[in-house]
């Protein structure tokens, strides 16, 4: 238990969790509130909830983001899978370094300038060879896939490191070929680090709002976009009631994708 | 046939192809676009989309010029604002980076010498937020800091306040937000650091006589210090060029490099002194992302080795 923890860890601890999970416990109580008032308590009420189901723009948007985030997500695991098996089994190669730092860059960028740079390579390929022709949600998507590329890959490069490497030679050996045993052996080893990937690529995809401004057209606002432009004009008890939801939504996600890596790996 | 199609095969299969494609998409959307961006931060602004002119001329037959020029740049130069604001953002920065290590310290401190079961338990509860939208953790921040917010009325029952005190659209309230934004990129490299220290090396500090603080000075802070460096840099490098967080909670009397950015283009839409903003961001930005990806460098390749 945490009695090893002298006094004031523990005091640190609980004011530091306090901070972390104090703001987001206001934001679900008030969303039950049934005054359009958010910071006064006027009754139980889940009329704001009902009131999201209508709102078709709100909905839209969110079938908008969905869209992105399940392509983005699924490419992103798929490139950086394989940019990072490169950098970890196909040992060394020209340009090799060049490549690592290419890869761990979108992290790091500021997200301003990654928008804005992606931005600007789009109107210059429409204007040069015609593709992709207006911005939505393919741009959006393209830029998405790049952002969490980074992430998937540095992931998997620590997984991939830490496998136990015999097991693929010995299904060399035994004369499998090359991509037979990538896909029967290193897939299935490196699955959770897959999942985790994709699970969080996708959040992060649906997260976002600066990269998805830039490079979005007319008619294609993501769901961020949307909440955004409504928080700028005040506070709304419908935006606590999603905020509710998609809380709800991505602890449940988080805690069983926790509890299926746990149990696969004991 | 069957051996063209073995052939077709093998090519496909070659590491080849796994090393263009990610290479190539990288290449294409992220090395390409940054050549383009300092490309058009010498270029003029232009009615039209896109609003800037082309840096490359055939201005008689074959011949090509290039016109460079630096207006964009010595425009940002003499306006004193920009100065002010990339100096701003640093210390918004800097502040909100020293903030999330005085309190992310001792949480990953304690969370690396809690029992196994409760260490599971905590550091999925630092993650947990961070898999939660990072535009409704700011956006909590204004129910809270509003004059008629939370905060303003709990302090009134208290009796502690009589008029409510002005914290939302503060530059204080955005130290705030990316304090409590960035805390978990804090704590989890600190922790992965922290942990790893063997702990009779303090054991050992102590039998020699150490009291808890000098071990902890001489000992556990030194042996923990690529937590500290990579922590700050994953803090600070996204924190200079934050949008979100002084658009909603710093109010027009914050001023930081994103939010100019972001202005110039949407709102002024002038491509290229938004460019050329960016430029700079990304020479100031230069060695902290260095120092950031040579510790990744260090770190990767000690795994890739082992």
């Amino acid at each position: 238990m945490l009695t090893k923890l002298s006094l004031t860890l523990k005091i640190f601890i609980t004011v530091g969790y306090g901070f972390l999970y104090l703001p987001i416990f206001t934001l679900i109580i008030f969303s039950f509130n049934s005054s359009r008032q958010v910071t006064v308590w006027q009754g139980f009420s889940t009329k704001w909830y009902a009131s999201l189901l209508q709102d078709e723009v709100l909905i839209k948007s969110a079938w908008v983001s969905l869209q992105v985030a399940t392509c983005s997500a699924t490419a992103a695991v798929a490139f950086g899978t394989l940019a990072a098996v490169v950098l970890v089994r196909l040992g060394r190669f020209q340009g090799r370094s060049f490549f690592s730092i290419l890869t761990t860059a979108p992290l790091v960028m500021p997200e301003v300038i990654t928008g804005l740079a992606l931005l600007l390579i789009f109107v210059g390929l429409e204007q040069t060879i015609g593709w992709p022709k207006g911005r939505g949600i393919l741009t959006i998507t393209i830029a998405h896939i790049t952002l969490c590329m980074a992430y998937v890959t540095i992931l998997v490069r620590g997984r991939l490191s830490d496998m136990d490497r015999s097991l693929e030679e010995a299904a060399l050996d035994l004369g499998a070929r090359p991509l037979k045993v990538f896909m029967a052996i290193t897939l299935p080893l490196i699955s959770p680090a897959l999942l985790s990937g994709w699970l969080l690529a996708f959040a992060l995809s649906l997260d976002d709002l600066v990269i998805a401004s830039f490079v979005a057209g007319p008619g294609s606002s993501t769901l961020p976009m949307v909440i955004f432009s409504s928080i700028r004009f005040g506070i709304s008890p419908q935006i606590n009631a999603l905020a509710t939801i998609i809380i709800t939504g991505v602890a449940l996600g988080v805690m069983v994708a926790g509890w299926l890596i746990h149990r696969k790996k004991y | 046939m069957k051996e063209i199609l073995r052939k077709v095969q093998s090519s496909f299969t070659s590491p080849f192809w796994a090393i263009v494609m990610p290479y190539g998409w990288l290449l294409l959307f992220f090395l390409i676009p940054f050549l383009i961006v300092l490309k058009i931060s010498f270029s003029d602004l232009k009615l039209g989309l896109p609003p800037y002119s082309p840096l490359t001329e055939w201005v008689e037959k074959g011949v090509l010029t290039i016109k460079l020029n630096f207006t964009n740049y010595s425009f940002i130069g003499t306006d004193s604002l920009y100065l002010l604001t990339y100096l701003e953002s640093l210390i918004i920065a800097v502040i909100g980076t020293l903030g999330c290590l005085c309190i992310g310290y001792p949480m990953a401190y304690g969370i690396a010498k809690a029992d196994p079961p409760i260490r599971t338990l905590l550091l999925m509860m630092v993650i947990l937020p961070f898999w939660t939208s990072f535009l409704l953790r700011v956006y909590a921040w204004i129910g809270i800091l509003s004059p008629h917010g939370f905060l303003n009325t709990a302090l009134k029952k208290m009796g502690l306040i009589s008029t409510p005190l002005i914290l939302l659209d503060t530059t204080f309230a955005t130290i705030l937000g990316i304090i409590y934004c960035y805390l978990p990129f804090m704590i989890l490299p600190l922790y992965a650091s922290l942990e790893k220290i063997d702990h009779s090396l303090v054991e050992a500090a102590y039998d020699l006589g150490a009291r808890p603080f000098q071990a902890f000075l001489k000992v556990i802070w030194p042996l923990s210090m690529p937590g500290v460096i990579a922590g700050s840099m994953l803090v600070l490098i996204p924190a200079v060029g934050e949008f979100v967080i002084p658009e909603l909670l710093g109010g027009s009397q914050t001023l930081m490099i994103g939010k100019v950015i972001w202005n110039e283009f949407f709102t002024n839409r002038d491509w290229p002194v938004a460019s050329a903003l960016a430029i700079l961001m990304l020479i100031f930005l230069i060695i902290p992302i260095s120092i950031f990806q040579r510790l990744q460098e260090r770190q990767v390749r000690f795994l890739d080795a082992n």
